[in-house]
């Protein structure tokens, strides 16, 4: 069972004039597996995993998520699908600034509304401990610092224990011990939980631990 | 329900985060309903107040013979007019023009009439008034001072003396205020009257009323039915109006027009005598609304402006909320949550300034005694008022923050995340 499966993606851009991101891409992920994304800046590793994460619908080609597929679905079904089966780490941690560390790990599971908010808080909790930041909870995310903000950010996209986790980059701010405390989460989700991850990385090491290493160069995959 | 409390939960972090703008949004709101409510208030107040005057003054319906100067000559029934050309140059009307023949029985089939309530005979003249050697035109009506007691609660507008006195003075007269003012005589003292024929009467002031029109107290004065009768020469049966109250004012029109039919003669309801106060009402009812809603949606283009600019602010916010999962109605909701939040408070706000207006309004002493007897300005607290103010305010509301709130829905999080 493929956890994530893409077809011929081929993406192109029109500015300053119109060329291929992206040609021909087909790869698939198993369910339970730890895949690193690597290549050059510019190669075209941010861009393909926002197709992957169904935010961006401007493509050729198919996209299967979960034995779903998700080509040609409306916005508020690829809204729901993200919610609850998508977890995702953007490469420039993004967090709503007014809210507090706890109510951004917190939105993307009321949002769902499956549990009652004290249930939510208290895994939103959980979560924030994982990768140290339990302590900060109750302050503002905009006043944390950019390795801060990434963790809350990791944190955020463990809350809907999702399939699939897609992190652009999630371990860019970190110092060398918050990378392995998060590398080993990430590991830990795939072997117990068998949640999928996916990770954009230009870090040799980091790529090194994961199970798969998937290399793109020029909006092609060159390692499989 | 629980995302609404979600989307509420958001809209408010968003409103407390600009707290500036959302008072000063919300400060249009309050100053449009607010001006709103005084408008509507006092104009109502002035509409309620004329009518007040109107329907006091005059009777509901008034049967009348008006005097009709042209009339088919009498050599027009002995020849054939599709023959013969009849001409008669600068006709005079007949002497008793204006009576009602058979007043008193048609005065009878009236009252037996389900819809009228009262009705009552009338002999009304020019007459003049002697002042020394001058004299002022007016009005005398010759009534049945009991009938007029209850029809007009002439009672209610007594300024000196009593109506009781009419009873026992066979040659009392009520003279309006002004009028008494300008003969320069009080109650007990004699006045001096010539009837249209020449006769002169002297009659003695039993009381002075004031309806509140300068027009009215100025030239009217009241007799017994009787005595006006004897002043004017004129037989105990002879009447020359026949004023009616109905149970229902508004029905009047309809009504007049039946009896018109019925019995031959004019009949003028209280809306064709008042016309021009009629047309003052639309007129300040126009205002209120054209200014209400001039500032209203100068209000609403503020909110517009704000909310605007804060989904422009909001931009990545709104690109994490679609990115985690939140769809494109749970965006508008929340950018529509914080226009009507702003909306609503914005307009009860309004409502109370409004209210604390009206007040100090209604205490103000109205400066023009000469035209109509008022102390304050008049205002009305009518609750539908209120209602109304709040649901402009939401309507509003809700079209300004419409447009902002579904271009924040359309924002492509790609686009944003991408940086
Ligand atoms: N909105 C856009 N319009 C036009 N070209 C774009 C746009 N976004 C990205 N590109 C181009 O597409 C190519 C791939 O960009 P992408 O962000 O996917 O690279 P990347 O592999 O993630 O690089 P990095 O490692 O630096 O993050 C680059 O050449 C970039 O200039
Ligand atoms: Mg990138």
């Amino acid at each position: 069972m493929f956890a994530v499966n893409a077809q011929k993606i081929t993406k192109y851009f029109h500015e300053p004039s119109t060329f291929a991101v992206l040609s021909n891409i087909e790869f698939s992920v198993e369910k339970g597996e730890f895949v690193s994304l690597i290549g050059k800046s510019g190669c075209g590793k941010s861009t393909l995993l926002y197709i992957l994460s169904t935010m961006d619908t401007d493509y050729e080609g198919t996209l299967e998520l979960n034995n779903q597929s998700v080509t040609g679905l409306s916005q508020d079904a690829l809204s729901r699908f993200r919610n609850e089966h998508l977890g995702f780490v953007f490469q420039f941690h993004f967090l709503l600034p007014e809210f507090s560390a706890l109510e951004n790990v917190m939105l993307p599971a009321l949002k769902l509304g499956k549990f009652s908010n004290e249930e939510i808080e208290h895994q939103a909790i959980e979560k924030l401990k994982q990768v140290g930041m339990d302590e900060y909870a109750r302050k503002s995310a905009g006043k944390l610092s950019g390795g801060q903000q990434q963790r809350v950010a990791i944190a955020r996209a463990l809350i809907n224990n999702p399939a699939i986790i897609m992190g652009d980059e999630p371990t860019g701010n970190l110092d060398k011990a918050n990378t392995y405390i998060v590398l080993d989460i990430l590991k830990r989700l795939s072997e117990e939980n068998k949640q999928t991850i996916i990770t954009v990385t230009h870090d040799p090491d980091f790529a090194a631990k994961s199970h798969r290493i998937i290399e793109m160069e020029d909006g092609k995959m060159v390692k499989r | 329900m629980k995302s609404f409390r979600l989307s509420l939960k958001i809209a408010l972090v968003h409103l407390l985060s600009k707290k500036k703008q959302t008072i000063i949004a919300m400060l249009g709101v309050t100053f449009g309903i607010s001006m709103f409510i005084v408008m509507i208030s006092f104009m109502t107040g002035v509409n309620d107040y004329l009518m007040d005057l109107a329907l006091d003054g005059s009777p509901h319906i008034h049967v009348y013979n008006p005097v009709k100067t042209k009339r088919t000559p009498l050599s027009a029934s002995v020849y054939d007019t599709s023959k013969t050309q009849i001409f008669v140059h600068h006709q005079k009307p007949k002497a008793d023009q204006n009576r009602i023949r058979s007043g008193f029985q048609i005065l009878q089939e009236i009252q037996k009439l389900p819809y009228v309530t009262n009705a009552a005979p009338q002999l009304s003249s020019q007459v003049f008034f002697n002042n020394g050697s001058l004299q002022f035109g007016g009005v005398m009506m010759g009534v049945d001072i009991e009938r007029e007691n209850t029809m007009y609660k002439l009672y209610e507008k007594i300024e000196s003396g009593s109506v009781e006195k009419m009873r026992s003075n066979k040659d009392g007269i009520l003279l309006g205020e002004n009028l008494a003012l300008k003969l320069n005589v009080g109650v007990g003292d004699r006045v001096s009257l010539t009837a249209p024929n020449g006769s002169v009467f002297l009659l003695k002031v039993v009381g002075t009323f004031a309806f509140g029109m300068t027009s009215v107290d100025e030239t009217r004065c009241y007799v017994g039915l009787n005595t006006a009768q004897k002043i004017l020469g004129k037989p105990s049966d002879y009447i020359t109006d026949i004023n009616i109250r109905i149970r229902d004012y508004n029905q009047s029109t309809a009504i007049a027009e039946e009896i018109q039919a019925l019995f031959g003669y004019t009949a003028e309801d209280w809306k064709k005598t008042n016309a021009s106060i009629l047309a003052g009402e639309i007129i300040r009812n126009t205002l209120t609304y054209v200014v209400s809603a001039a500032m209203l949606i100068v209000a609403g283009f503020g909110i517009y402006n704000i909310m605007n600019m804060s989904v422009v602010n909001k931009m990545r916010d709104i690109a994490i909320l679609k990115a985690t999962g939140f769809e494109a109605g749970n965006i508008v909701s929340i950018f529509l949550l914080q226009s009507l939040i702003i909306g609503l408070s914005g307009a009860f706000l309004g409502m109370f300034i409004g209210a604390l207006l009206s007040y100090g309004i209604d205490q103000l002493p109205f400066p023009a005694r000469e035209m109509i007897k008022l102390e304050t300005f008049p205002v009305n607290y009518e609750p539908i008022h209120y209602i109304l103010g709040i649901v402009f305010g939401f309507i509003t509301t809700l079209f300004a923050g419409y447009f902002p709130s579904r271009k924040a829905s359309k924002i492509d999080p790609v686009a944003i995340i991408r940086g």
